[in-house]
């Protein structure tokens, strides 16, 4: 019971310094953020899916079913593939973050807002 | 007829791969480019038939039944948009040939835009939520590299800002695909549905529901939440920002509109008020936003958004006919900001710059061009017998049965916005004369007059369709209703995908 | 860069380790090897297409790394583009048998006969190898692309 406790705490942890990191003005901190912000939300979904312990949903070839309590393989699934696609997105973020240095020689966001500024 | 839903993904998918293998030679994918949108365009023509003849299709991916398997269902509001959604990929695709540099193109733009067609189709058919976040990462990895490729300064800073919001959004989506799941024990829409119709998880109900309108608020670029859209969608090229404003911010607002006529539409009443003073917020805050602006590309960003609050109406109000209007401003906003956007190039070729306070006397030189214009921004202004003003008709009609006259009133202000700020676009641009001492380095490809045909076609097509809208609105308006009808009662669509199993 | 980040090379000049670079003489043929095993079992046992593609990307990392971008291309042979559209294309092909047969899309099909070695084989099965492509060229796109600047 305590490890869900504890799983949650980790996730609010993870929420909090995300957003604190996002805030900051600097380019790389705030790819940082949003990588814990991602992990936040997958290790959300687990704490969420239910964890069960030592039972992995594997099943031996002479069986038809899983038998008793087993681990529920969907969220696992689920937190796969938002791990595989946030891989993908920080490729490219950091991709980003390196052109913006080259290009500008800053990674201050506060100096980026030439497309904010109202004419 | 029901084989044919995964066409509509696999299509764009074989477009992509194989003008990514053949990305040295830019013919061979203008060749396959064309093909593929046209195969797509005739796939989603032959499923809004089936859908109208035959009801609701679906299919179960890999024969997996129902709540457990991934759905891909096709109601009339799906295949209506992912008809609407090729004939604009098509359009943006021959726009492409001469609007494209060759430096982006042998990056492989032509693979990365089959690529966002995909998530975009994909998004409109699938019935399973994460199903629906997987499409939504594809299309938005896409338009990350669409947005940023090629470099340019203005290129970066507006990617910077598209990510950092669309990724928070997707963080968001994904805590509540968690939550849903942990509370739910399921996915699909369909199964989501009728758990949520049972009164047990009201509170936790409200709670999933703002998560899910926060998430897909940020794609639609509702009112607190649209600023990363002025500050990115008028820095790639031209084709890019057309079928990002055509498409994207709608894949949003369908995303919002099947939440929140299928899911949670039970006793979320509270929510529905609260879209209505989005609704009203988006609207004219994003009109006024238009006002100071100069840029062209820039004043159309806001007018987008100002019409992403139009389209939240109908679901605000949520009666059949409200729902009606918001489907067929759908058709037409989507059509409308494609073409004006497409537009900025005839503007940047014609004047060489998009500052409107340099352009002018574009009327003289090019009547023809300028009349299409004013059609399109008569049609974004509501003016009669436009496509424009019967979206607008409809849904004043339903604030009107509703009583709820503080939104009318929104939308005649907003629409009274809209008209001025498009009546300044074409004065600026194309009536007054050209200001004589520019002496700006950045405007002078004045003489130009050459336009491609390549260009001229796809905004002369849109400018057909959105005149026929108007005058023949009918049909257009007759699958509206009937989209409506079916969003409206959702039972029909829980039955077909459950097979009536509870 | 990634091998600057390893501090393995500097400005101009490439630094040359005689132990990692016979190491990894014998590492990549058994990283291959182990990743079209962990390909082979994945249908039943842990393993499947996108561990083995990641264990074969992270194989030829290893020789990036060891070597360099150059030459890793030249081992590679194929563009890691390429292989991607590969990848989709057999996918997509075994996605598509069973529509032909008239199932719904993406549904297994399976041969009747079990193949020494690689035993049942079916559309999941080459699904798993188109998975295992796109991983592997995926991944080599992104590492190549940001090695080389």
């Amino acid at each position: 019971m305590t490890v869900e406790v504890e799983l949650a705490l980790t996730v609010g942890g993870l929420y909090a310094a995300g957003l604190y990191m996002v805030l900051r003005r600097s380019i790389v901190k705030l790819v940082i953020g949003l990588a814990l912000l991602g992990h936040a939300a997958n290790l959300l979904i687990f704490t969420m899916g239910g964890l069960v312990r030592g039972q992995p949903p594997l099943m031996h070839p002479w069986d038809t079913r899983l038998w008793g309590r087993f681990a529920d393989p969907v969220p696992e699934a689920l937190i796969l593939t938002a791990i595989v696609i946030g891989f993908g997105v920080q490729a490219f973020a950091i991709v980003l973050i390196k052109r913006i240095y080259l290009d500008m020689g800053t990674e201050d966001l506060r100096e980026l807002q030439s497309t904010d500024i109202t004419p | 007829m029901n084989n044919a839903l995964p066409l509509v993904i696999a299509i764009p998918m074989i477009t992509a791969v194989i003008s990514l293998l053949g990305r040295h030679r830019p013919g061979m994918q203008k060749g396959v480019g064309l093909a593929g949108s046209l195969a797509l365009l005739s796939t989603s023509i032959a499923i809004l038939a089936g859908v109208l003849l035959e009801g609701i299709l679906s299919v179960q991916i890999g024969n997996w039944p129902a709540p457990y398997g991934i759905t891909l269902v096709a109601d009339v509001l799906s295949s209506l948009l992912t008809l609407v959604a090729a004939v604009v990929v098509l359009l943006v695709s021959i726009a492409s040939w001469t609007e494209i540099d060759p430096d982006r193109v042998a990056f492989g733009y032509h693979p990365l835009l089959h690529i966002l067609t995909m998530g975009i189709c994909g998004s409109f058919l699938t019935g399973d939520v994460f199903n629906l976040y997987v499409w939504f990462e594809v299309m938005l990895i896409s338009s990350f590299v669409l947005l940023g490729f090629g470099g340019e300064r203005a290129q970066l800073e507006g990617t910077t800002k598209y990510v950092t919001l669309n990724l928070l959004s997707s963080t968001l989506f994904l805590a509540g695909i968690g939550v849903l799941y942990g509370t739910f024990g399921t996915l699909n829409m369909a199964d989501l549905a009728l758990q949520l119709r049972g009164p047990t998880h009201a509170h936790l109900a409200e709670t999933l529901a703002t998560l899910f309108l926060l998430a897909f608020g940020i794609k639609a670029a509702v009112f607190p939440l649209f600023f990363w859209l002025p500050a990115s969608y008028h820095t790639p090229p031209v084709p890019v920002s057309a079928v990002f404003a055509g498409l994207l911010t709608k894949v949003g607002i369908y995303a919002l509109v099947r939440f929140f006529t299928l899911i949670f539409s039970g006793d979320a009443a509270v929510m529905h008020r609260i879209i209505l003073v989005l609704a009203a917020f988006t609207m004219v805050v994003g009109i006024l936003g238009a006002l100071p602006q100069r840029d062209f590309r820039r004043i159309v960003s806001f007018n987008l958004i100002s019409h992403i609050g139009t389209l939240l109406v109908g679901l605000g109000i949520f009666t059949p006919l409200a729902l009606a209007g918001t489907v067929f401003y759908l058709m037409h906003d989507i059509v409308t900001k494609t073409c004006l956007f497409l537009f900025t190039s005839i503007v940047q070729r014609l004047g060489g710059c998009a500052d409107i306070g340099k352009l002018g006397g574009l009327y003289r030189s090019h009547p023809f061009m300028a009349l299409l214009f004013l059609l399109a921004a008569l049609s974004v202004g509501g003016i009669p017998p436009l496509s424009g003003f019967w979206g607008k008709l409809i849904l004043v009609q339903a604030g009107i049965a509703e009583k709820e006259y503080w939104l009318v009133a929104a939308v005649f202000g907003a629409g009274f916005l809209t008209l001025y700020s498009m009546s300044t676009l074409w004065s600026e641009v194309f009536w007054k004369d050209r200001p004589e001492a520019i002496g700006d380095p950045e405007c002078e490809c004045v003489g130009r007059t050459f336009l491609p045909l390549s260009l001229v076609t796809p905004i002369g097509i849109l400018v057909f369709l959105i005149v026929v809208m108007g005058i023949w609105p009918s049909p257009f308006f007759h699958l509206a209703e009937l989209a409506a009808r079916q969003l409206s009662d959702p039972q029909m669509y829980i039955q077909k995908i459950l097979q009536g199993k509870p | 860069m990634i091998g600057r980040a390893f501090g393995l090379s500097c400005e101009g000049c490439h630094m040359f380790s005689i132990v990692l670079a016979t190491a990894t003489r014998f590492l990549l043929p058994l990283l291959l090897l182990l990743s079209v095993y962990l390909l082979v079992r994945g249908h039943n046992e842990p393993g499947g297409g996108f561990v083995g593609g990641l264990v074969a990307a992270s194989a030829f990392s290893l020789y990036m790394i060891a070597f360099d971008v150059e030459k890793t291309r030249r081992l590679l042979r194929a563009e890691p583009r390429a292989l991607v559209g590969a990848g989709l294309l057999v996918a997509l092909g075994s996605a598509g048998v069973s529509p032909v047969l008239g199932k719904p899309f993406m549904t297994g099909v399976w041969l009747e006969r079990t193949l020494p070695v690689v035993g049942k084989v079916g559309t999941p099965f080459l699904f798993d190898v188109g998975v295992y492509l796109v991983v592997v060229g995926v991944c080599l796109m992104i590492l190549l692309t940001v090695a080389e600047e």
